[in-house]
């Protein structure tokens, strides 16, 4: 998964359905651990301003 | 000065934190909160409406963080009809930003020491128990040694995580949000309005919160299950550009609110749960500064108590579960159950209640008169209703 920095607000709305913890959010930025990241989506789906997409 | 030891850490300076280092610190025990942001209540992400009676215990209320005090709940229906609440008591529209710091500053005056823009990494452990917390300030990584750790960090929580409690939700159980704060427009200053309805705002509601006789909180959260792809951004703008054509933003912000039940696990050997991190907003309305407090407050008295008695077993702890649990946990568990009929109510059920609502007399009609309408037909969830405001009430006096 990657996360558009322009969009992202820093909510953290994608941490609490993340199944696998493979997201973390400091003060300015959120990132994805994408070897624990399993696809699921969960985060795609929830995130208030679509700041995050599938790779390609 | 910061000590590298404590009894308690706290990590969040958010009402849950605050309340619970209060509340610790008030009944002896050393204790460090660690925000990560800049400044406590930055950035709000709230709608910041809360009642009277459900702050006060906690804090003396203070004109510097009320921006408007609220009277009136206006029920719209999807079919353009509107019904008005009045006897929910008073409420107010807080100033976050104001407010989160004076509850910091009252657990200061009671001896709790804080940091900001120190950001929680990790856990640390010695044979199987946590010891203390690892956090990054300035750039650079310290530790600081405790019995226990009380999570208080929000709808991102990682605490719990670190502890191996699951506290992941399902799409369903959380909603997700999007509100401007307008100015320029046309509302009644001492009436919050709902609107609610399968295009307006799936499985949620769209909020107009006043904060003075022409600004207003105007957000909308949707049910994570129904959000994707349109998202609340496009639903609030669409609204904000019908009902408030003229508006000028001032602020924007997203968020989460967890809707779930209350976490399985709210304590572990050394460690507690709080606020959002424990998934205590309140399911329908997605209400947590109270719960929040409410929980905290417990918490940080059992986490003290722990501390004099040298106990910091989950056994020991449980305490505090047992405590929230009498409470609000039946409370609680009736709002879930409430709000998983809620998420998928048709328009037509809607428009029923709201119609429903224009016929009860003006000093009959209460949330729990709408509450019970929203259940008809369900007579076990109905009786849960019931009796979930009878407890209530019970605990207000």
């Amino acid at each position: 998964m990657k996360i558009n920095r322009e969009l992202c607000d820093i909510c953290g709305t994608c941490v609490a359905v993340c199944p696998v913890d493979a997201i973390i959010v400091s003060e300015f930025r959120v990132d994805i651990d994408n070897e624990k990241c399993t696809n699921c989506l969960n985060c795609l789906k929830v995130c208030p301003i679509k700041a995050i997409e599938e790779d390609e | 000065m910061v000590q590298d030891r404590y009894d308690i850490v706290v990590i969040g300076a958010g009402p849950a934190g605050s309340v619970a280092a209060r509340f610790a610190a008030e009944n002896g025990a050393s204790v460090l909160m660690l925000e990560r942001d800049r400044e406590p209540g930055i950035p709000v992400r709230c709608a910041e409406g809360v009642s009277h009676n459900g702050i006060a215990p906690f804090i003396d209320v203070d004109q510097r963080w009320i921006a408007n005090r609220i009277d009136v709940a206006k029920l719209h229906s999807p079919n353009g009809e509107t019904a008005n609440m009045y006897n929910n008591g008073l409420g107010y529209v807080l100033e976050r930003r104001v407010f989160d710091t004076a509850l910091c500053e009252l657990a200061a005056k009671h001896g709790a020491h804080l940091i900001t823009k120190a950001d929680a990494l990790d856990l640390m452990w010695e044979n199987g128990k946590i010891t203390g917390v690892k956090y990054k300030y300035s750039g650079e990584i310290r530790s600081v040694k405790c019995d226990i750790v009380i999570g208080a960090d929000g709808v991102e929580s990682r605490v719990g995580r670190w502890a191996g409690i699951k506290t992941a939700v399902r799409l369903e159980d959380i909603d997700t949000c999007a509100q401007h704060t307008l100015t320029d427009i046309d509302i009644e200053k001492d009436t919050c309005e709902f609107y609610f309805g399968t295009k307006v705002s799936p499985g949620g509601y769209i909020w107009i919160f006043p904060k003075s006789d022409n600004t207003a909180n105007v957000g909308i959260g949707l049910s994570g299950h129904l959000s994707h792809p349109k998202g609340p951004k496009t639903y609030l703008d669409e609204f904000v550009q019908k009902r408030f054509p003229n508006a000028k933003i001032t602020y924007t912000m997203y968020g989460g609110v967890p809707t779930a039940a209350t976490l399985n696990e709210i304590v572990k050997d050394n460690i507690m749960l709080v606020g959002d991190a424990a998934r205590q907003v309140n399911p329908i309305t997605g209400g947590g500064v109270v719960q929040a407090m409410i929980a905290a407050s417990i918490a940080g008295k059992v986490a003290a108590q722990a501390v004099k008695e040298k106990r910091f077993d989950v056994k020991f702890l449980k305490e505090y579960r047992k405590e929230w649990d009498k409470r609000l946990g039946k409370t609680q568990k009736t709002m879930f159950l409430m709000k998983e009929k809620f998420i998928n109510m048709k328009d037509e059920r809607f428009n029923r209640i709201v119609e429903f609502c224009q016929k009860i007399p003006r000093d009959k009609f209460s949330l729990k008169a709408l509450f019970t309408e929203a259940v008809k037909g369900d007579p076990k969830l109905m009786m849960a209703v019931a009796k979930a405001f009878i407890v209530s009430k019970i605990k207000m006096k």
